[in-house]
């Protein structure tokens, strides 16, 4: 996208928001009392999606995985290890391989 | 460390769209109303977030990931003054279970360990019972700009949007320790809140600091930001504040203050959060064989906010550059501007001093001579002398990277 930048606006701006005001004095809390919003979204349907879907979603939803760039088999080993080790997923020993494979296969680099 | 004023936000945006007027009220304005997702324009994976306003007592955030939310600061937000607005500050959890209801009256902060004497604080004995301070300080998480590494790694994608500034309201550990008594022999100070891991034997989050650090007067205990109480997001109704300290460090919704006597060997101080001991914790990506140190303080860093990737300019006219430096754990002591990829610098305007830890507004004129692409790259030198590096670093996690930013535009 091309868009021309103006200078007069760009200025003004500048000033006129480096003027200060006032802290505010807080003198006692409130409880906000909201509710946070959760996903309930599931990995795309593939070989190892069941092993994906079953042991990653209880603590983290499947854009923490689908947001990540595409990794080397090597990779996705060693993330799906610290979760297992760091983390304590119990993710039994096929599975974690299920869910490499899957990684592998739908966010690879084609790199060993 | 100083009294600092901080300007309602709403107020802030009237003022600037009153002062712009028409033609850069509509730039502004229409793409922001119309889009839905973010390109934030990376190869090697997916390069579009959703936007997103679903999250309580945030505004338009970029969605990095539902659940724990990590939910990052649009970069324009940046333009518009130094403090980030409450509803607009970044949100970074490690683990998904905090509560989204905190009974204010039965609500206590706990300090234990190698103390005189425990104390279990309400938040009256805290707003009320001690002596307040306001610091500013810049709250990055050490992935800031993650995304850009090259190669891509592994974490949370952060683009330029896991930082922003406020002016913290608290009281100083310094004096909830002392009111404690902290005993001979204590080494260190380990910070929990109330989130809890979803698997029962997953590390608890905590993170500690030295003795001497927890001590020195400016690591704060904060419950307001920029004048307000902070949003449950931002770590409601406490948070440590560690000026000029990576946001890993800012514990959230903190509850619980031990004082040990052994170093700490949790999971999160002892073993996460690790970088090379290298100049600028940078290697190649095939190097091994480097120690690994904790992450800990912010570098200098700084950006352009009036001109992103791709504008175009007009040849041979004055045209206005400006944005943000923040020094790191100092101040910032000078900003320079090239407009010929870094060949040549010319030194910048810096705003006012709204605090050392604080972002920091630059600004000057500039004229690119003749039409083509040009390369505008800004530079921030803190008031240690240490200037952003110009080679681009990388290290396995993706932290604390602070490599001169880029802006390419056309002269036309």
């Amino acid at each position: 996208m091309l868009r021309a930048v103006l200078p007069v606006a760009a200025v003004l701006g500048l000033v006129l928001l480096s003027h200060p005001g006032q802290t505010a004095t807080i003198t006692a809390l409130k409880s906000p009392k909201v509710d946070v919003p959760a996903s309930d979204a599931m990995f795309p349907a593939g070989p190892g999606s069941d092993a994906i879907n079953n042991n990653c979603l209880a603590c983290h939803s499947a854009d923490h995985v689908l947001n990540q760039p595409s990794l080397s088999r090597q990779a996705w080993r060693e993330v799906v290890d610290k979760m297992i080790t760091a983390y304590k997923a119990p993710v039994s020993p096929d599975d974690a391989k299920a869910i490499v494979d899957y990684l592998v296969h739908t966010k690879g680099t084609g790199a060993s | 460390m100083q009294d600092h004023d901080v300007q309602p936000s709403g107020l802030t945006r009237r003022c600037v769209l009153s002062g712009m007027g028409i033609a850069s009220l509509a730039l502004m304005s229409s793409p922001a109303l119309a889009q839905q997702t973010i390109d934030l324009h990376v190869p090697g994976g997916p390069s579009t977030r959703p936007i997103t306003t679903s999250y309580p007592q945030k505004g338009r955030m970029i969605l990095q990931r539902s659940s724990p939310p990590w939910l990052e600061t649009p970069f324009e937000v940046f333009d518009k003054g130094v403090f980030t607005p409450n509803d607009q500050h970044y949100v970074s959890w490690h683990w998904a279970n905090f509560p989204g209801d905190i009974d204010v009256d039965s609500f206590r902060l706990t300090v234990r360990g190698q103390v005189n004497q425990t104390l279990s604080l309400s938040l009256k004995d805290i707003l009320q019972g001690l002596p307040r301070i306001d610091i500013a300080a810049v709250n990055q998480c050490a992935g800031n700009s993650r995304i850009y590494a090259e190669p891509r790694v592994a974490g949370a994608q952060w683009a330029d949007g896991s930082m922003s500034n406020a002016i913290w309201t608290g009281v100083r550990l310094k004096d909830v320790l002392d009111r404690a008594g902290v005993k001979l022999g204590a080494i260190q100070v380990r910070f929990g809140g109330l989130d809890e891991p979803v698997m029962q034997a997953a590390p608890k989050f905590l993170k500690s600091l030295t003795i001497d650090h927890a001590r020195d007067g400016e690591v704060m205990i904060a419950f307001g930001m920029n004048g307000e109480q902070l949003p449950l997001l931002n770590g409601f109704p406490l948070r440590l504040v560690v000026p000029g300290w990576c946001g890993v460090y800012w514990v959230k919704m903190l509850n619980d203050i031990e004082v040990l006597d052994q170093p700490d060997t949790n999971y999160w101080t002892a073993t996460g959060y690790r970088v090379p001991d290298t100049p600028h914790n940078s290697v190649k990506p095939s190097e091994t064989g480097f120690k690994m140190v904790p992450v800990t303080r912010n570098a200098p860093r700084s950006f352009i906010t009036n001109i992103r990737n791709g504008d175009s300019l007009p040849a041979g006219t004055p045209a206005a550059a400006r944005g943000i430096a923040f020094g790191g754990d100092c101040g910032v002591a000078r900003v320079d501007l090239s407009i010929d990829g870094g060949q040549s610098w010319q030194p910048t305007q810096l705003g006012a001093d709204q605090g050392t830890y604080g972002f920091r507004q630059w600004q000057t004129q500039f004229t690119l001579p003749v039409r083509g692409a040009r390369t505008l790259m800004v530079r921030c030198t803190n008031t240690k002398n240490e200037a952003q590096p110009d080679f681009r670093i990388w290290n396995p996690a993706g932290y604390l990277f602070n490599t001169i930013e880029t802006t390419h535009v056309v002269a036309a």
